[in-house]
């Protein structure tokens, strides 16, 4: 396998293997809070945070301990628990170090426990087989690419606001719909690079 | 390497790490998390050392201080308000739905939502100082109407409850079959505040509730049952007014009590009772409510069904409580009002009593939600 430049990865994951867009990753916080473009960006900067640090936190559990020992079956679940401990200390530490980024992120944080997308990108990681930066790379980019995207909804949800949807349709719906037709649009950057 | 011994393998790993985790998560609680002691300041009186750290609800609980609360400290019932003078800092996201732009103004903060970080001035009324917990023995469940239930309450000897006519409690339903949380809920007095020995409640059941089920279907006399209270701003007022009350449904629970302390301590204030039901047999506990029209002699009951069947053979008033008030109130000068029942029959019936001239200061209502 030739060895693909993190800053390719890095991009990649924004545009064209964008985790909500192509994998369909992590859509249950994505419908629930792309009601307004400020709590979009605040949970879009915490996902991206803690995508971050947990990718690579899940690297070094990975290849230092499940490997060595022949526990890679056991990934699935030992990443969940990885993941809902760093978020419950980030929490703590946030909550008592940076009072004003609690507030901005602070309510947003056990939300991202059960974010799938960041369990998604630990196991890409694996199945991938990135090494240290293209995981890093990959975890950021991921971030970002789901913060542009839930943005991205929450401005267009904003300018529809006032539409007359069918019944049926208002809420989860059209926002379903949407992102069908956003992940066709970002279908175009497909076949620029490929990761996988 | 064989089956058994890969499950044993995979649970001992799992295990292993999740303990690992969680004794650095508590750890990180006590070091991160840890406030320290810090000075909590009641109404400029009392102070209490608490430890930082836990949100304030749950400090108060330790100090003995009752906040009301139905949900437990999960931030959906938006009862256990406080006013914070100083060391609240700023509201949280998560309670901005209960706390209005006013109050929040004033500094009134979800005492379950708001943590304790640094030393904290709050102000509460004076009278949650008076409330306590009592663990009541049940005395007897009868059933007033196939939705009504009447429970007789009894404290251990040597304990007393004060409470004020009007007032309410909360009683916490326990986990049951089909209930896998503790949940408060309040309920209005019917007895006398002069019997401090033993509490009486009338229980409506109501669809799905968890407290109401408990009580219809699962408690028993004999058992024992938590109760915190009492609480509440609507309890009967020492003045010289004539009295105009009006309830529906189990709102008629703090109006007896009401009627009972005028009993017992041989007030012979004038008195109307306009009490509404759907049906004759919603109309419960008529012989303890006639029974009071005999011993007090200025109070008069007055009864209407708002839909009377054929079996009812209902020959009285029909229509709503705001009928009777309608036909049967006059003229409100010095009069007060007491109104206990559903917030639609309380806010239909307050215009009504104002254009019969009772200032609002002189109404006095408990909606029950």
């Amino acid at each position: 396998m030739i060895e693909i430049n993190p800053l390719v990865i890095f991009f990649a994951s924004i545009f064209t293997n964008n985790m909500i867009l192509s994998n369909f990753l992590g859509m249950c916080s994505f419908i629930a809070v792309s009601n307004e473009i400020k709590t979009s960006l605040s949970l879009g900067q915490a996902v991206t945070f803690v995508l971050a640090c947990t990718t690579v936190l899940n690297y070094f559990i990975y290849h230092y301990i499940l490997v060595p020992w022949g526990y890679e079956y056991l990934r699935f679940i030992v990443f969940i628990i990885v993941i809902a401990a760093f978020v419950q200390l980030v929490e703590m530490i946030i909550e008592r170090y940076f009072e004003t980024l609690y507030f901005s992120l602070g309510i947003f944080l056990p939300l991202i426990t059960v974010n799938c997308a960041i369990l998604g990108v630990s196991l890409f990681m694996t199945i991938r087989d990135y090494n240290l930066f293209q995981s890093f790379a990959f975890g950021i980019g991921s971030g970002l690419g789901w913060t542009l995207a839930i943005v991205a909804m929450a401005g267009i949800r904003k300018k529809i606001r006032n539409a007359k949807l069918p019944k049926g349709l208002e809420g989860p719906g059209i926002t379903l719909i949407i992102t069908g037709i956003m992940a066709l649009a970002f279908l175009g950057f497909s076949g620029i690079v490929q990761i996988q | 390497m064989t089956t058994l011994s890969t499950i044993a393998i995979t649970i001992l790993v799992i295990s292993s790490i999740t303990g690992t985790l969680a004794f650095l998560l508590s750890l990180a609680n006590k070091t991160i998390a840890n406030y320290g002691e810090k000075k909590l300041t009641i109404n400029e009186s009392k102070d209490f050392v608490v430890d930082g750290g836990e949100t304030l609800l749950s400090s108060l609980v330790d100090q003995k201080v009752f906040i009301p609360s139905a949900c437990g400290g999960k931030g959906s019932c938006g009862y256990c308000k406080v006013t914070v003078i100083e060391g609240g800092g700023q509201i949280l996201p998560t309670e901005l739905g209960y706390v209005s732009p006013a109050e929040q103004k004033q500094g009134v903060r979800l005492s379950c939502q708001l943590k304790i970080k640094e030393d904290m001035k709050i102000q509460i009324p004076e009278e949650l100082f008076s409330v306590k917990q009592f663990d009541y023995r049940v005395e007897f469940i009868n059933e007033v109407t196939p939705t009504i239930k009447h429970l007789r309450l009894t404290l251990p000897i040597g304990e007393e409850i004060q409470f004020k006519a009007g007032q309410y409690v909360q009683i916490l339903a326990p986990k049951y079959k089909g209930n896998d949380e503790e949940v408060y809920r309040a309920y209005s007095l019917a007895s006398s505040p002069l019997d401090k020995k033993a509490i009486e409640l009338y229980i409506g059941l109501v669809k799905n509730g968890i407290a109401t089920t408990f009580v219809h279907d699962y408690l028993k006399p004999g058992a024992k049952l938590t109760v915190v209270g009492p609480y509440g701003d609507f309890f009967y007022q020492d003045t010289n007014r004539e009295m105009v009350l009006v309830a529906i449904g189990t709102g008629m629970a703090p109006i007896m009590s009401i009627l009972k302390f005028m009993r017992d301590s041989g007030i012979q204030r004038k008195a109307t009772f306009y009490f509404g039901a759907r049906t004759r047999e919603d109309l419960f506990e008529m012989e303890t409510l006639e029974q009071l029209e005999k011993e007090l002699p200025n109070f008069k009951l007055i009864t209407c069904l708002s839909r009377p069947t054929e079996q009812c053979q209902w020959t009285g008033e029909k229509g709503r409580v705001t009928d009777l008030l309608e036909k049967f109130l006059d003229d409100g000068a010095n009069k007060e009002a007491y109104l206990c029942g559903s917030p639609v029959m309380i806010d239909s019936v307050i215009p009504i009593l104002m254009s019969k001239g009772i200032p609002e200061s002189q109404i006095l209502y408990d909606k029950f939600e």
